[in-house]
């Protein structure tokens, strides 16, 4: 029993021993060979959300914080942050904290969804919207539209994309992040980042002639014009056949949105997801 | 032992009675439209004009580049419009559209060619590519180009396909068969061109009577051989037809010059041979008619810009097809529309009933490995499929995405009927979108 007690004591003697030697080695070469780091870049990372999207073009937060840190990149790159990130960024980093911008979401322009537009030919491969793109540009008769398999839905890290019966994606957006993910990732290129605040959106891509919009979708833009000049303060402007709307004109006031024939204009009231 | 490659499958032929039926030509249609892109490469530009009168065989499209061929009216008449119209690629494709005033006047630039023997190398390439000859066989990469490629040693094998191992399709046998002559005289030119010293012909076992056509013919030259392959999918397609006739392997990510071989379809050969005979560019071609719903299947001599629907009334439809398909069953492209376009490149047409597609919905993969069995390019279909669902890119690339030449006996042969193809493509665009 004695004997036993004391090899017991000698192996946690020498063991620890050896632990505080080595640990005193690796103390020591630490310090010594300590490669220094910008402190700032720590901090960084700490301030960024830490959801590695890419939304900022760099592959992870770490990747982008280390450029801050290097002063390569701007502070305010990063979507999902925010205003609060962006003031937090200034700090650490000793810069006057850039124009603040508003936070931005992303929507779908487009609202031609499995009842109001038409297809023209049946689609029997793959239910991704890339795949069916490469084929002749997708079953839907509009070559602008939401083709409603739903890739956008994979590739937003955020959950923040949801399709409905319909078929067309709607957006959550308490929960976007304004990653540009979707607005990168769409065959058709539906998807924008706007203001968050801007609430009426002409959801059309289309810029086929209104007699072939009327033929290929019940809610597409026939760029009629009766919004340009419903339009108060001269926010909505006919390009090729498509109407667009300026954000940093557009006042909200949703008189575009009675005029509009079609039903392709969407404000608060007409709220975009109630179908 | 019959020379083959390894893997690939068997599929149903169906070419019983068509590979029988004589090629009949179908009289040009009063409207034509003509793609200004008939060929991999740099579409060309118009060189004619709204309301111009354009004659037979008189060059209407042209770009400067190399991987590019001009394309040439297949009428005489007048320029109705310039616009886009839908294309064999699946996508819209600028075509000129004229008028045909059935003159068939042609063009004096349409004068035949010095005997072979008083032209250079080089005349010949020059004049392959003022011809407008890009592979028939479906590829459509610009003849010329494959003459003068890249760096690479010296071509000393010119490898003519025969093999036409597509199911349905004829056009290439009844070529070989009704004009053996054409087909080793512009083998003969290619040859000279290419400055190889070795012609080649593989055509599969199946096809008795155009070996034997060809046999007689090439029997006058001592450079040409001609080999019978075995009958299997897909035979046709170059590496593993280079592999059949002359025991080689191409490197992985390298083209056949690479090894000194070039290959062409045999219908090419015959446009060249024409080409150089009467002056007429390529502006006509063969195409095989067939599929369940067509009333008169055969094989048909039309003008490049006839379209699909045209062809079709031609030849009678029994009902309202499933399936419209541009070239072969297997690497055919579907086609939304009628309206589309035969092209240089168009090497069928196949109006298929709900019956002959054999559509299914697609199930969980059973590891059977019979994909991996079947792959001509000894990939793992399955294995790059199930990385392209999951995004990995990356993965998909390392074990060779990129090798896949979609021939499609992956898919054929997946009793899961999973569209290995179509997600192997995904990936493949995947990765080239991040290069």
């Amino acid at each position: 029993m004695q004997l036993d007690m004391r090899s017991v004591i000698i192996a946690l003697a020498a063991l620890g021993g050896m632990g505080l030697i080595f640990g005193a080695g690796l103390a020591i070469a630490a310090k010594k060979f300590a490669v220094p780091t910008d402190p700032r870049y720590d901090e960084v990372l700490v301030a960024l959300p830490g959801a590695n999207c890419g939304g900022c073009g760099y592959p992870g937060c770490a990747a982008y914080a280390a450029a801050v840190a290097r002063g390569e990149a701007g502070i305010n790159l990063c979507p999902v942050g925010g205003n609060d990130l962006l003031v937090n960024l200034a700090k650490i980093m000793k810069l006057e904290p850039a124009a603040i911008l508003e936070r931005q979401v992303a929507t779908p322009y487009c609202d031609g969804g499995a009842q109001e537009a038409g297809t023209r030919f049946l689609y029997t491969g793959i239910l991704d919207c890339v795949v069916a793109n490469a084929m002749s540009g997708g079953d839907k008769d509009c070559q602008y539209g939401c083709l409603g398999y739903g890739s956008c839905v994979k590739m937003c890290v955020f959950g923040a994309i949801s399709m409905d019966e319909n078929r067309i994606p709607v957006v959550n957006d308490a929960k976007c992040t304004a990653c540009g993910m979707c607005v990168k990732g769409c065959p058709k290129h539906i998807f924008a980042l706007r203001p968050s605040s801007m609430q009426v959106h002409i959801r059309c891509r289309s810029h086929d002639k209104g007699k072939d919009v009327r033929k290929k979708c019940s809610v597409g833009c026939i760029a009629c014009g009766l919004c340009v000049r419903a339009c108060p303060v001269k926010a909505i402007t006919m390009e090729d056949n498509l109407a667009v709307i300026d954000y940093t004109l557009c006042t909200n006031c949703g008189l575009c949105i009675e005029k509009c024939p079609m039903k392709t204009i969407h404000g608060p009231l007409s709220a975009q997801s109630t179908k | 032992m019959v020379k083959t490659f390894i893997g690939g499958i068997h599929p149903p032929y169906r070419k019983e009675g068509l590979s029988a039926l004589p090629i009949e030509r179908m009289p040009a249609p009063k409207v034509v439209a003509i793609p200004l892109r008939q060929h991999v490469g740099k579409a060309c530009l118009p060189l004619v004009k709204v309301g111009e009168r354009v004659l037979m065989g008189q060059k209407i499209g042209d770009v400067e580049a190399n991987i590019a061929a001009p394309v040439h009216s297949s009428v005489s008449g007048t320029v109705l419009s310039i616009e886009p119209r839908p294309h064999a690629n699946g996508k819209m494709v600028d075509s000129i559209v004229i008028e045909n005033d059935f003159l068939d006047e042609w063009h004096p630039s349409a004068l035949p060619k010095p005997q072979l023997d008083k032209l250079s190398p080089e005349e010949i390439v020059a004049l392959i590519r003022e011809m407008g000859i890009v592979g028939m066989g479906g590829g459509g990469f610009p003849t010329h180009a494959k003459l003068k490629p890249f760096p690479s040693p010296p071509i000393d094998t010119v490898l003519l396909n025969g093999a036409e191992c597509e199911p349905y399709l004829t056009d290439d046998h009844r070529l070989m068969v009704e004009a053996p002559e054409k087909i080793i005289y512009g083998l003969r030119c290619l040859m000279k061109a290419a400055g190889a010293g070795k012609g080649h012909i593989g055509v599969e076992e199946n096809k008795p009577d155009a070996v034997l056509a060809l046999k007689r013919v090439a029997a006058l030259y001592s450079d040409i051989t001609i080999t019978s392959v075995a009958v299997k999918y897909p035979q046709g397609a170059e590496l593993q037809l280079i592999r059949a006739c002359l025991g080689k392997e191409v490197p992985p990510g390298k083209l056949p010059p690479h090894i000194g071989v070039v290959v062409n379809n045999v219908h090419t050969a015959e446009a060249i041979a024409q080409a150089f005979a009467t002056g007429m560019p390529s502006i006509e071609r063969v195409i095989t008619v067939a599929g369940g719903a067509v009333e008169r299947p055969g094989n048909v001599l039309v003008r490049v810009g006839t379209t699909f629907a045209q062809v079709l009334e031609a030849r009678g439809l029994k009902g309202e097809p499933y399936k419209l398909i541009s070239g072969g069953p297997m690497m055919g492209m579907a086609m939304y529309t009628g309206e589309v376009a035969v092209c240089k490149c168009t090497s069928g047409i196949l109006a298929l009933t709900y019956e002959e597609t054999g559509s299914r919905e697609a199930g969980p993969c059973v590891r059977c490995a019979k994909c991996v069995d079947s792959c001509p390019m000894f990939l793992q279909p399955t294995t790059i499929a199930h990385y392209a669902m999951k995004g990995r890119v990356d993965d998909a690339e390392k074990i060779g995405a990129l090798e896949c030449r979609e021939c499609g006996p992956c898919a054929y042969v997946c009793p899961a009927g999973i569209p290995l193809v179509q997600w192997i493509r995904l990936a493949k665009s995947d990765i080239y979108a991040r290069q």
